[in-house]
């Protein structure tokens, strides 16, 4: 157990030392309603990313910009709607509102960060919370992928308007997700743990004229 | 059948593809390309359907979506029936089924149409409530048969087997319409490198210049129209969406779109070809820019029996002729104000037939076309008009007189030509609808004897809406709409357009003609129609102006003019100039009605797209879901959380009701062990310095003291002094806090601590950040709770090392975990919180061990009870937005002497909240143990009195208590605090009355020593 | 259906992003326990509801999860300004004349191109701070 109280904060780290079983957000969904098989070229591939590390930051842009560059080696995106990544693309922060952003590691690296985080930031007012059982990210690629998300969600997802390196939180079908662009072909929806299936079914419907590959 | 109307050749018609159908249970043969509408006419189908009011035999009027009386009921089994299709707009295929919407027992042999013939023919606005007034006990019968006349179709009565969607859009220009006008400006906007949609309505894009007698560049229209199309498709920045209405203008240029995709193929998708694909799409729509290139529609002229088969839109009969090759009739007089109109002789002429005359209401027109007619041996008899068409079910004749237009009267002679169809043209009115929707009021035009869209923000008025009538300006006009919206939108470099050459064409002046005169009065006169879908006639706004209805709206209101499904498309500038005759203003100063969304009939279906059936709202589920389906829970909704509501056991084959299962599960954890997944309760995690004077302004009770380690309830008040949520607070270290929330309170909750934060007090530093699904919360409460629990922790949970509302980070079978010894059931409890991916290995855990002490799941139901029990509150059950704390008797819940004015605390006290005759929280013992009474039920004190009773109080929490053996309930009761032991009634709908007696809410272990074991 | 720009975004958004919250710039009573039960009356229920401009409060919910500002025409529903909390209006029902069309205030972030050209891709690759 690695429970270190710093400053007046009390930090916990929730993943065990052994091995207990852990299930994913999606882990029944897959279970319950598997993908009908595509016949043919899928127009759309979905995959979970499951188990990674969330952390959400708060604080002032500047302190928390030499606590990232310091711990994880980037920059923090000060611009809106930014979303950075690391040379090896499994690191990234992404700018949610003014003092807000959200860091993506690989799972089990989000303790070690947030305490380096917090040995770094010392006094400085910011708040650091995990929310890697609160939520996972989904990938969408495929030929149609602009189409389902055209289907699925008010904001602009046309390459003019939104190109790699965005990242945005807005309405998808009635539910709340984080968009983002991490590449040409891939997009990506950090979805709450609670509306996983909820988006998980969505997407299956809307994918369903374009053919679905899920595993 | 043979399509005895079709012409050899020409038009845009497949005759190499014969299509079958079906019209009011008659088969009959199109050709692909047809529109029902046209495949009718080629038919020879006089009568389409039957009037909404006096049940009048209809013919089509049209050839688009103006039309008002071809609305036809279609499909072909009870699941794929769509009511309201104008049969102008629907694709003709293979196996079509359609009916007429109207006439019963049918068409052709109407009953309602004596109702119609009753009072000398004329019915006022009005008319049904008028006449089918007495006995009033007597209208239901009348209704039955009335409405069996009427209506405009019929929903079906299955599930429909077809999908409908939505797809959201960003544009840089929307051009609505892909006529002259839309096709130039798509072209100019799309050439400057915009993102534009182009829409339109028909089965076709062109628009009118697929029924053109121009040329252009010296080519055929249709060819430039097909060059138009393929570079913008080409265009990657371009979306072309043929057969799709634009039906609704929003605000800040948002555009709804409704396009058929399947319906112009087959009955369903899957017929069609496309199955699981959506039958229509609902286009949402964000443009910068927007250039309504709507076009026009025709004025019909109102004369005697204007509605009678056979009697047409002159542009319609264009339309028909050149563009499917239907001539509806054998011959023909045209009535007509304008040139344009000579058109339609011009093409019935060359298509074989016979023009009988052409009669215009001007003294001297001269323009090329009416040279034209005149050259060709059509006779045209000036300054008159046809004032009465004659005929039974279809025009066999047309009366015609000169008139005088200053006086309104008919002079000299009336001369009767025989004919089988009467085209009318009253000149042309901009489709000013999508721009209405806005808000933006219509401006009258005097030249063109037409409302113009008003101004609207980001919205260019191209064309033939206008006002730009002329092919060469039309197309000049769209070009310059196009570039501008292009401009106004960022792309300012726009290339120069070439448009093609057309022939110069001399129009001579309109006259403004819309009521002809006749020898009799309006009211006298045969019925002289302006809105054929509504039935309403001159006669009928005569009437409602002479009954002192002035304003327009107000006419419109009286008479139905340019209700529903039709928007006044045909007859609302008829109506308003026959309104400003009567009332001797100009049509100005009568104004206009406005137009409304949808601007045609919407299904439904594409209004829902796929949120339906499973997809209706989200359903949030638990970490802990799938144990609890495959354990045989019943669920409930809480908010759009999923929650388990009880777990029926079957016992001896046997499922057991819910309360069986409840007092089961109650008993279960009152005398061992149960658990509840407490997951869906709000947590927020609170950092900051000032986290703490923040938890004591906006709670009401005290924070300053809670240490590291320790829990606190705490009451969230609205500044008005109300209860708005409650729930316990954890200090995790001096600068940092767990808030709990309730399960529907979550968003709310955070949302108002943003919002205090931002707006009254941003110089306190502290952060609020949900970790709710983070978090899976497991409540393991009863007597056995610690030993179970203590088998799988390496928690000390000695009572003197882990008091009751004390917090330990620890873990749980193996899983790191943070307990709390909060209670909600009054009874020894331990709430787990694990991340939630390991929450079903822990859970199951839990269950391994907890079988030999019959660890008990239990739900939200016989949480709601044993919480009851305790006199616990559950925010939203027992309050209602006007209870205060003290109001609950939880004045050791307000901190009156904290330092900061905290949230709530000054209208605590306002007089109103420190009436003594407030509605107090306080328990319920009914008087008869085995009575539960019913949820909000009212209550009394004196139960004696008479109706209207004086009520006092209500009940807000009712259950049956399987520890107590007896019903019991919270209530909020008038002065309740100061009445314990009284006796209050609750009288019930059914006229019994229930005793109960006041006592306190707590109705197990007052002195709380069960949870603090 | 409001296209309303957010000062904290930088971008237009759909409404369906956002929760009205009622009248601007209204004051709590620094001292409310000396505040008459009139004058807190007035606070807690008493607003305005004027034709023309109107100042109101809104929250990007589904976004930022920022308070903001809005003046807005009730009469066209034109939004003619957003500011952030502790910002006073420009536009005001005392403005002479609306000085501020609406699309005035366009991505300046760059990333939104409805409204701006392709082009200025480039503008949207520059994404540190």
């Amino acid at each position: 157990m690695s429970n270190v109280s710093v400053s007046n904060v009390r930090e916990f780290n929730t993943v065990p030392d052994g091995n207990p079983k852990v299930e994913s957000p999606l882990a029944w969904s897959y279970q319950q309603h598997p993908a009908p098989r595509a016949s043919g070229q899928a127009g759309i591939v979905l995959r979970e990313k499951a188990l990674l590390g969330h952390l959400v930051l708060r604080g002032g842009a500047i302190v928390l910009d030499e606590a990232v560059r310091a711990t994880l080696g980037m920059s923090l995106p000060a611009k809106p709607n930014a979303l950075e990544h690391d040379d090896s693309g499994e690191r990234s922060i992404q700018w949610l509102s003014p003092d807000e952003w959200l860091v993506i590691v690989p799972g089990g690296e989000e303790f070690k960060l947030e305490r380096a985080l917090r040995q770094v930031l010392g006094d400085a007012h910011y708040s650091i919370v995990n929310a890697s059982g609160g939520q996972t990210v989904l990938t969408l690629s495929g030929d149609n992928a602009r189409e389902v998300l055209m289907k699925s969600t008010s904001y602009d997802v046309h390459p003019n308007a939104f190109p790699v390196g965005k990242g945005v939180t807005t309405v998808f079908a009635k539910a709340t997700v984080v968009l983002r662009r991490p590449s040409e072909t891939h997009w990506e929806l950090v979805v709450r743990r609670s509306f996983a299936d909820y988006c998980y079914r969505w997407l299956l419907d809307a994918s369903a004229e374009y053919g679905i590959d899920t595993q | 059948m043979t399509q005895s109307n079709r012409i050899a050749a020409g038009g845009r018609v497949d005759r190499s593809q014969v299509l079958e159908f079906t019209f009011n249970g008659q088969r009959y043969q199109g050709f692909k390309g047809d529109t029902l509408a046209s495949a009718l006419l080629a038919n020879g189908v006089n009568i389409v359907n039957r009037s909404f009011k006096y049940s009048r035999a209809r013919g089509i009027v049209a050839a688009g979506s103006e039309e008002p009386n071809a609305v036809v009921q279609l499909g072909a089994r009870d699941d794929t029936q769509v009511p309201n299709v104008r049969a102008t707009q629907q694709g003709l295929y293979s196996g079509l089924v359609a009916r007429s919407t109207n006439g019963w027992p049918n068409v052709q042999r109407d009953v309602m149409s004596w109702v119609g013939r009753l009072g000398g023919g004329f019915m006022p606005p009005g008319f049904y409530y008028k006449t089918f007034m007495a006995p009033a006990s007597m209208w239901m019968t009348y209704e039955k048969y009335i409405r069996m006349g009427a209506g405009l179709g019929r929903a079906p009565t299955e599930s429909d087997p077809d999908i409908y969607d939505h797809m959201h859009h960003h544009c840089d220009v929307m051009v609505i319409g892909a006529g002259p006008a839309g096709l130039a400006a798509a072209l100019s906007a799309a050439r400057a490198g915009a993102r534009v949609i182009l829409c339109d309505e028909q089965e076709e894009m062109g628009g009118s210049l697929l029924d053109s007698r121009e040329t252009l560049d010296g080519v055929s229209a249709v060819r430039w129209v097909e060059q138009a199309l393929s570079e913008l498709a080409g265009m990657e920045t371009v979306t072309l969406l043929p057969r799709t209405t634009a039906n609704g203008y929003h605000d800040h240029n948002f555009v709804t779109l409704h396009e058929r995709r399947t319906e112009h193929l087959a009955d369903t998708a899957r017929e069609a070809g496309f199955p699981g694909e959506s039958r229509a799409r609902l286009h949402r729509v964000r443009a910068a820019q927007v250039v309504l290139a709507s076009g026009t529609h025709e004025r019909p002229l109102v004369y005697a029996n204007n509605d009678l088969p056979g009697n047409m839109l002159a542009g319609a009969i264009s339309t028909y002729i050149r563009r499917y090759a239907v001539v509806p009739g054998q011959s023909l007089v045209l009535s007509t104000s304008n040139d344009h109109a000579y058109r339609a002789a011009l093409d019935w002429k060359e298509a074989g037939r016979k023009v009988v005359a052409i009669v215009d209401a001007r003294a001297n027109p001269d323009g090329d076309l009416v040279r034209q007619a005149r050259d060709s041996g059509i006779r045209v008899i000036t300054g008159s008009a046809v004032i009465e068409a004659r005929g039974n079910q279809r025009v066999t004749g047309a009366r015609i007189s000169a008139i005088d237009l200053e006086r309104f009267v008919v002079i000299g002679k009336v001369e009767e030509l025989e004919c089988d169809t009467i085209a009318s043209s009253g000149g042309y009115s901009p489709v000013i609808h999508l721009s209405s929707h806005t808000g933006t009021r219509p401006v009258w035009n005097e030249e063109l004897l037409g409302f113009v869209p008003g101004k609207v923000k980001g919205m260019h008025a191209a064309g033939g809406v206008a006002g730009h009538y002329a092919l060469s300006e039309t197309l000049t006009d769209g070009a310059r709409a196009g570039r501008q919206a292009a401009l106004e939108s960022g792309f300012n470099n726009a290339p120069d357009i070439v448009l093609p050459a057309t022939r110069a064409r001399r129009d001579a002046p309109a006259c403004a003609l819309y009521q002809v005169p006749h020898e009799k009065s309006a009211l006298r006169a045969p019925k002289q129609f302006v809105d054929l879908q509504n039935d309403v006639t001159a006669a009928g706004i005569e009437v409602a102006t002479r009954e002192g209805f002035e304003s327009i709206e107000h006419v419109k209101r009286y008479t139905a003019l340019g209700f529903g499904t039709d928007q006044g498309k045909l007859g609302n500038i008829n109506g308003m100039a026959i309104a400003a005759r009567c009332l001797d203003r100009s049509i100005p100063e009568v104004g206009t009605t406005v137009f409304r969304p949808n601007y045609t009939p919407v299904t439904f279906g594409a209004i829902v797209g796929r949120h339906c059936g499973e997809l209706f709202d989200p359903e949030r589920y638990t970490a802990l879901h799938q144990w609890h389906i495959e354990n045989g829970a019943e669920f409930e909704d809480v908010g759009q959380w999923k929650r388990p509501w009880y777990f029926p056991r079957t016992v001896n084959g046997k499922k057991e009701t819910m309360h069986e299962a409840v007092n089961r599960e109650c008993l279960a954890v009152r005398e061992g062990v149960g658990i509840l997944d407490a997951s869906t309760l709000g947590k927020i995690d609170i950092q900051g310095p000032d986290a703490r004077e923040f938890l004591g302004r906006v709670y009401t009770n005290k924070w300053a003291q809670l240490a590291p380690g320790r829990v606190r309830y705490g009451l969230m008040c609205k500044d008005d002094g109300m209860l708005m949520d409650d729930g316990t607070t954890s200090c995790l270290g001096d600068n940092h806090f767990l808030m709990t929330t309730t399960t529907g309170g979550a968003a709310g909750v955070l949302e108002w601590l943003e919002l205090w934060h931002q707006t009254e007090w941003p110089e306190l530093q502290v952060y609020f950040n949900s970790v709710t699904d983070h978090w899976a919360t497991m409540t393991v409460t009863g007597p056995d709770a610690r030993k179970l629990l203590s088998e799988l922790t390496d928690l000390d949970l000695d009572r003197e090392n882990f008091k009751f509302m004390d917090w330990r980070d620890a873990t749980v079978a193996e899983v790191p975990a943070r307990i709390f010894r909060i209670s909600f059931t009054g009874e020894l409890a331990f709430e787990i919180n694990v991340q939630a991916n390991y929450a079903m290995h822990v859970w199951k855990k839990l269950f391994e061990h907890g079988e030999k002490y019959n660890l008990t799941p239990y739900g939200t139901e016989t949480m709601h009870v044993l919480r009851a029990e305790k006199g616990l509150i559950i925010v939203g059950q027992d309050t209602d937005g006007s209870v205060t704390p003290e109001d609950l008797g939880m004045q050791w819940a307000i901190g009156y002497d904290k330092p900061f004015p905290w949230i709530g605390k000054r209208a605590l006290s306002r007089p109103d909240t420190r009436r003594k005759d407030r509605k107090q929280f306080v328990g319920l013992k009914p008087k008869d143990p085995s009575v539960v009474l019913e949820e909000g039920a009212q209550i009394v004190f004196d139960g004696k009195q008479s109706i209207p009773m004086d009520m006092k109080g209500h009940v807000t929490s009712s259950y049956y208590s399987a520890s107590l053996k007896h019903g019991f309930a919270l209530a909020v009761v008038m002065g309740g605090h100061e009445r314990m032991g009284q006796t209050v009634y609750i009288p019930m709908t059914d006229g019994t009355m229930h005793e109960a007696e006041i006592v306190s809410p707590v109705f197990i272990d007052p002195k709380g020593e069960r949870q603090h074991v | 259906m409001f296209y309303i720009f957010c000062p904290y975004c930088k971008e237009h958004r759909e409404e369906e992003e956002f929760h009205a919250r009622g009248q601007a710039h209204l004051m709590r009573p620094s001292d409310p326990d000396n505040t008459s039960d009139e004058e807190w009356g007035d606070y807690l229920f008493f607003r305005n509801n004027p034709r023309g401009i109107h100042h109101e409060m809104w929250v990007h919910s589904v976004g930022c999860r920022k308070f903001f500002n809005i003046t807005r025409n009730t009469v066209t529903y034109d939004i003619l300004e957003t500011y952030p909390m502790g910002e006073q209006p420009t536009i005001t029902a005392a403005t002479p004349d609306v000085r501020h069309e609406q699309g005035v205030q366009v991505a300046d972030g760059g990333w939104q191109t409805v409204g701006a050209r392709s082009e200025n891709k480039a503008l949207n690759e520059e994404t540190s701070s």
